[in-house]
């Protein structure tokens, strides 16, 4: 077999290591008593309570499935819509100066704003129905793209600016053949944290306001003491967080292929 | 004004100085006159910090302001028609080294075909053939300056500028890549102007050598190694002249 192809086999069996590990510990604190079976549950318990919930809408009205398609939907929602706007704002604000003098003071303000502390304000304005948790989203995911985009401009390399330069490019062309491409590596950071930063405002802004969603029914989980719920519900947020970065990669390899 | 037939660059008492955000001056260049004639292969010597890049970025525009005038043949005072080979490559690390070459006529206005054709035949005339879709993180040092060579010519401007284009490289490699810049440029004949602290480079490549000295630099010397090429370094006009420069660039440091 090829060296490479050990080496993968090797990654996937200390990967299954590592999550036996865990839940070992997890099952081992219980059975000693260490954490009281009253507050939370075994992990065989957590795995039966997933399979239910994959067809029973039992404790908080809703099937688990339900409840992800609601949380992704929004989360997707919000995270694009801060990346049609937050990228191109961010690079034209790191190129062009008096873009940035005109947006940046506003920005910086809005920048230290928590997302979730937009919440109280927001659903005064839009209740607490989809709209209102797409722009908690929208904001969360938002400043991070424009931070990155407009900083990954802003380093572009000086000499590939000459290089272009001698080679007849003007302002256009050096904005777009040399500063964005160069900035690519940059965004692409930008989203990742968006990406993240969407998911977990998120759930968030569920478990303050909401009727359904993963956030929700974690928050529901907690309210009918039922821990398995809340495990489930951690557990699919953590898995999709995960399986969400794993695609980016990709995503990224393919757009930005001359990385190593 | 009109520059006499020969002359591709002509700077006359061209000085530079820059200035801080605490209005401290730091003057770099000071009258520095100079021809350079058409197809003429010069070579500007200096140690490090002597303004040699500077003077280049002067006489490329990228840096406009100084005192002093810079003209072209036609005289123009101001052209863009320059291939600048950078200290460090400055390849674009988000193109194959074919799409690097292919950059400077596609920014200047060429039809792809046309474009293509063109970087291939740069890239065979550098010894890069197969090589034209390998990103620059994939291929060597020696390599990557060969594709900046190939990219600088392919604007085919009249005018190179290289910007001490091998300090990077190891010495084999330097060697290497000293007589490929003479057969390119002996089958291309072009105007160039050669950045370097190499003594030994100097004379191996130069039709003139012009020593810069001092802080700011000035002109100090202007040798012309009449040795026919290729050179050898261990011929006894070689040495001669490597100690004769060597005794002044010891002066000067």
């Amino acid at each position: 077999m090829s060296k490479a192809g050990r080496q993968l086999i090797k990654k996937i069996l200390l990967g299954c290591l590592g999550v036996a590990m865990f839940l070992g510990i997890w099952q081992l604190l219980m059975t000693v008593g260490i954490i009281s079976q009253r507050t939370m549950s075994t992990p065989g318990q957590v795995m039966e309570t997933f399979l239910v919930k994959l067809s029973s809408p039992d404790p908080d009205g809703a099937t688990v499935q339900e409840h992800f398609w609601s949380s992704l939907k929004l989360a997707m929602a919000g995270f694009f819509s801060a990346i049609l706007v937050g990228i191109p704002m961010g690079l034209v604000m790191g190129y062009y100066r008096t873009a940035r003098r005109l947006l940046n003071p506003v920005f910086e303000i809005i920048r230290p704003i928590p997302p979730i502390a937009w919440i109280p304000i927001v659903i005064l304005f839009l209740g607490i129905g989809m709209p209102a948790k797409v722009f908690i989203v929208f904001m969360a995911a938002f400043v991070p793209c424009v931070i990155n985009s407009y900083t990954g401009v802003k380093q572009t390399n000086p000499v590939y600016i000459q290089a272009a330069k001698t080679m007849g490019a003007g302002h256009w062309r050096i904005f777009t053949r040399v500063c964005i491409p160069s900035a690519v590596p940059m965004v692409f950071t930008g989203i990742r944290i968006s990406l993240g930063s969407s998911w977990s405002t998120l759930v968030a802004a569920e478990m303050l306001a909401s009727t359904n969603g993963l956030g929700y029914m974690i928050q529901m989980g907690r309210t009918m003491i039922r821990p398995d719920t809340i495990v489930v519900g951690m557990l699919v947020i953590g898995c999709t967080g995960a399986l969400m970065s794993i695609l980016l990669g990709r995503v990224e390899q393919h757009i930005a292929p001359w990385r190593d | 004004m009109s520059l006499e037939g020969n002359t591709e660059i002509k700077l006359e008492h061209v000085s530079k100085t820059f200035v801080d955000k605490k209005n401290m001056s730091y003057p770099v260049l000071k009258d520095i006159c100079l021809e350079v004639k058409k197809q003429e292969f010069l070579v500007l010597l200096g140690a490090g910090r002597t303004g040699k890049t500077v003077l280049l970025e002067l006489i490329s525009g990228l840096d406009g302001e100084y005192e002093g005038t810079i003209s072209f043949a036609g005289g123009q005072l101001e052209t863009k028609d320059m291939g600048i080979v950078f200290q460090k490559y400055a390849l674009f690390p988000w193109k194959t080294v074919l799409e690097n070459v292919e950059m400077n006529q596609k920014f200047r206005g060429m039809e792809k075909e046309e474009r293509i054709a063109k970087a291939k035949g740069y890239l065979k005339l550098v010894g890069l053939e197969g090589f034209e879709n390998h990103y620059p993180h994939q291929i060597s040092g020696g390599m990557k300056q060969r594709t900046a060579i190939a990219r600088a010519f392919a604007g085919e401007s009249d005018i190179m500028l290289l910007d001490e284009p091998f300090g990077a490289l190891d010495a084999q490699t330097r060697w290497q890549m000293e007589e490929e810049v003479l057969r390119i440029w002996e089958e291309e004949k072009r105007t160039v102007i050669f950045v370097t602290n190499n003594i030994e480079e100097a004379i191996y490549l130069g039709d003139r050598i012009v020593l810069l000295e001092g802080s700011p630099a000035m002109i100090k010397k202007e040798y012309i190694p009449d040795m026919k090429r290729p050179r050898s370094y261990t011929d006894t006009r070689f040495l001669e002249l490597r100690n004769e420069i060597g005794d002044d660039f010891a002066l000067v440091l």
